[in-house]
């Protein structure tokens, strides 16, 4: 079972000849991804490492029957891809890309609306269901399949807060980095709904930052839906105040958006917090104990 | 990326926003030479820094007379102003912008900012100018209206009347401040702002809606596609070590503890500053490396970080996915020799040959102390910085 991605799922890579996504696709079909194909204009017809380039994903899509598509592109035309993607009604699309503008991603939310795709990232690590399929950049062999869900807004700490289960023996279900942009396409609270509708997943890890209001609503979120249990971190407590954009924001949604104010709300809708980033997997151990 | 109120307004004047004349001196002769050229009989004298708050703090002042401009340009020209944005340390003022007086006749508050639930830019006014919105937002909330602007209709005369007359316009008036809203909404699109900021834009007794101050920022993602606005870049306005930190690609944001670290992804990098308070230690700064650090961005990274003198201990935090844990090993063995390290050092390392990168720190014969994961880093990091 597991979400979004597994056995299954049949992989296109948008922007396949380029360093990052070269090195990444192999990284991937290495650990079991089934990659189909790769997209790069201009390079049709080539084969890449053994992998059939196409033109446009449009084509790319027509031929190989792919379901998810990862993307690489350098920043000014990343959203451009993503739009192709939607474009070509590909059901999962994973993009890596880290710095694109603001402006651009507001027009693909807005494309995303109504469409038959779902956007995870950008600026994101990417999916991985261990032991079935990877799609990213996280590195496969910390995780170990299981019945833990991660989401996460970071890449690294993702890792940490994996490496913490793996090493208590605690397996994941699937790992999801949604990214770390302002304006993303997938929130936490998609991906709750999924690990609380997976049979596999018996408790859930959510790893958030401050700024913005994507933990609290969750955290209610959890208090309305969720049976099973999440344990949360909040990384910038110590980070200094004075970053005026992350309050106007806040303004906009009436909301604090500190660490501290996400830390209580989330306590308040009876999620586990965890103070310290080195507390995961403990507090992971200690649900699945109660549960 | 950060700009001053005379750049700013130069960048809103082809977006129809009715201004004030006014120009920039960064002497004191320069300053009465631009009044004179302005002509009228009031004029005001502001300190362009990159902090909200002048007025308080002191850097604006209305002169009703050339003399009175000389003798405000004087005082504000190389004043280290404090305002509750600067810190306490203050900025030193370098640039003046003079500006012609108008008759005021009310203040009020627009700013525009990325509703990042919804993804979409939002307005928010309010007829409380000229205060902090943060002060109006906590304290009477219902006196800020918002508008969400869709992408697929821009801005459209419908969000331009919810505006206009929640503010209580009409007429004339109404009409003014309709086209101000919608030039605003273009350039916040068309420069790629992340905020736009105008505080207070002001109707006059002669009839007139005018931005009296203005405050852009810009989605630094989005400056390749703006070379003209890379140009304003004022370097005196950023800290050096984070300039020079950007150069190699690394996010560096000096802080004001003793422990310097160096790790690898903004998550992990605030998580990092997060256990060590939690140990009861300070870091000295944020540093992240990112994800294809190398030996010398490494070394940099440590030029970077003991360049603050207050750094009494160094903690290395690396998660090596992508990154391999022997490559930052070997960096960081190169950079301690080289710079002949003189602080203790925390490593902790994780990941991808992780066994070969602790060899290498123990092969080294460096004084490293290895930590077996991140909170024995934390701690044995704050031990080493009090000195135990």
């Amino acid at each position: 079972m597991a979400i979004l991605i597994n056995r299954n799922t049949k992989l296109i890579t948008i922007g396949l000849t380029g360093k990052q996504g070269s090195f990444h696709t192999l990284q991937s079909r290495d650990y079991g991804t089934n990659v189909v194909g790769g997209v790069t204009p201009g390079k049709g017809g080539m084969v890449h490492e053994g992998i059939p380039v196409f033109d446009t994903t449009y084509e790319a899509v027509k031929a190989t029957g792919a379901n998810a598509a990862m993307v690489f592109v350098p920043p000014p035309f990343a959203a451009d891809s993503i739009i192709e993607c939607i474009d070509s009604e590909i059901p999962l699309i994973i993009a890596i890309t880290e710095g694109i503008p603001v402006n651009d991603m507001i027009k693909v939310k807005a494309a995303l609306k109504g469409s038959k795709s779902r956007l995870i990232g950008p600026n994101c690590p990417g999916v991985i269901t261990p032991g079935e399929c990877k799609i990213g950049i996280m590195p496969g062999h910390i995780h170990m399949p299981g019945n833990v869900g991660v989401i996460s807004r970071s890449g690294t700490l993702t890792y940490e807060a994996v490496f913490q289960l793996t090493q208590r023996e605690i397996g994941q279900s699937t790992c999801v980095g949604i990214g770390g942009d302002p304006v993303n396409g997938t929130n936490f609270i998609d991906i709750l709904e999924m690990f609380e509708n997976d049979p596999e997943t018996k408790a859930v890890i959510m790893i958030g930052e401050i700024g913005g209001t994507a933990e609290t609503d969750a955290a209610r979120w959890i208090k309305a839906n969720m049976t099973k249990p999440v344990v949360s971190f909040i990384a910038g407590a110590a980070a200094p105040k004075g970053k005026r954009m992350g309050h106007a924001g806040a303004i906009i949604s009436g909301e604090d958006d500190s660490a501290d104010a996400k830390f209580k709300v989330l306590q308040e809708c009876g999620v586990t917090i965890a103070r310290s980033p080195a507390e995961l997997g403990q507090k992971v151990a200690e649900v699945l104990k109660k549960a | 990326m950060n700009i001053h109120e005379y750049q700013a307004k130069a960048l809103m004047r082809p977006f129809n926003i009715a201004l004030l004349d006014g120009g920039v001196a960064d002497t004191v002769e320069g300053a009465v030479e631009v009044a004179k050229k302005l002509g009228g009989s009031v004029w005001v004298v502001k300190a362009q820094i990159h902090a909200g708050g002048r007025g308080k703090g002191g850097g604006v002042k209305v002169a009703k007379s050339l003399v009175e401009v000389k003798t405000y340009a004087e005082q504000i020209l190389g004043m280290q102003l404090i305002t509750h944005q600067t810190g306490p340390e203050g900025k030193k003022v370098l640039k003046l912008f003079i500006e012609q007086g108008c008759a005021i006749e009310h203040e009020y508050y627009v700013g525009i900012v990325l509703d990042r639930t919804t993804g979409k830019p939002a307005f928010m006014v309010s007829t409380e100018g000229g205060m902090d919105i943060e002060t109006v937002a906590h304290n009477t909330p219902e006196k800020i209206i918002k508008a969400q602007i869709d992408p697929a209709t821009g801005f459209t005369s419908a969000h331009g009347r919810k505006l206009g007359y929640a503010l209580g316009f009409k007429g004339e008036t109404l009409k003014k401040a309709m086209k101000f809203f919608d030039g605003l909404y273009k350039l916040y699109i068309e420069k790629d702002c992340s905020i736009v900021e105008i505080n207070p834009l002001v109707t006059t007794k002669t009839g007139d809606v005018i931005a009296l101050d203005a405050k852009l920022n810009f989605d630094d993602n989005a400056l390749f596609r703006h070379p003209d606005i890379e140009a304003l870049r004022d370097v005196t306005e950023e800290s050096a070590q984070e300039l020079e930190a950007g150069k190699f690609g690394l996010s560096y944001v000096s802080l004001d503890g003793n422990i310097g670290c160096l790790v690898n992804g903004a998550g992990l990098a605030m998580g990092t500053l997060d256990i060590l308070k939690i140990y009861g230690g300070e870091p000295a700064n944020f540093l992240d490396v990112g994800g294809g650090a190398t030996k010398e961005t490494v070394q940099k990274a440590f030029s970077i970080i003991l360049e603050d003198q207050n750094v009494k201990a160094i903690l290395v935090n690396i998660f090596g996915g992508i990154m391999k844990c022997d490559i930052i090993a070997n960096g960081v063995v190169d950079a301690a020799r080289e710079m002949g390290l003189k602080v203790p050092l925390v490593v902790r390392l994780e990941g991808t040959n992780v066994a070969l990168g602790k060899k290498i720190l123990a092969e080294s014969g460096l004084k490293i102390t290895a930590a077996n994961d991140l909170a024995d880093a934390a701690q044995k990091a704050v031990a080493a910085a009090k000195g135990a």
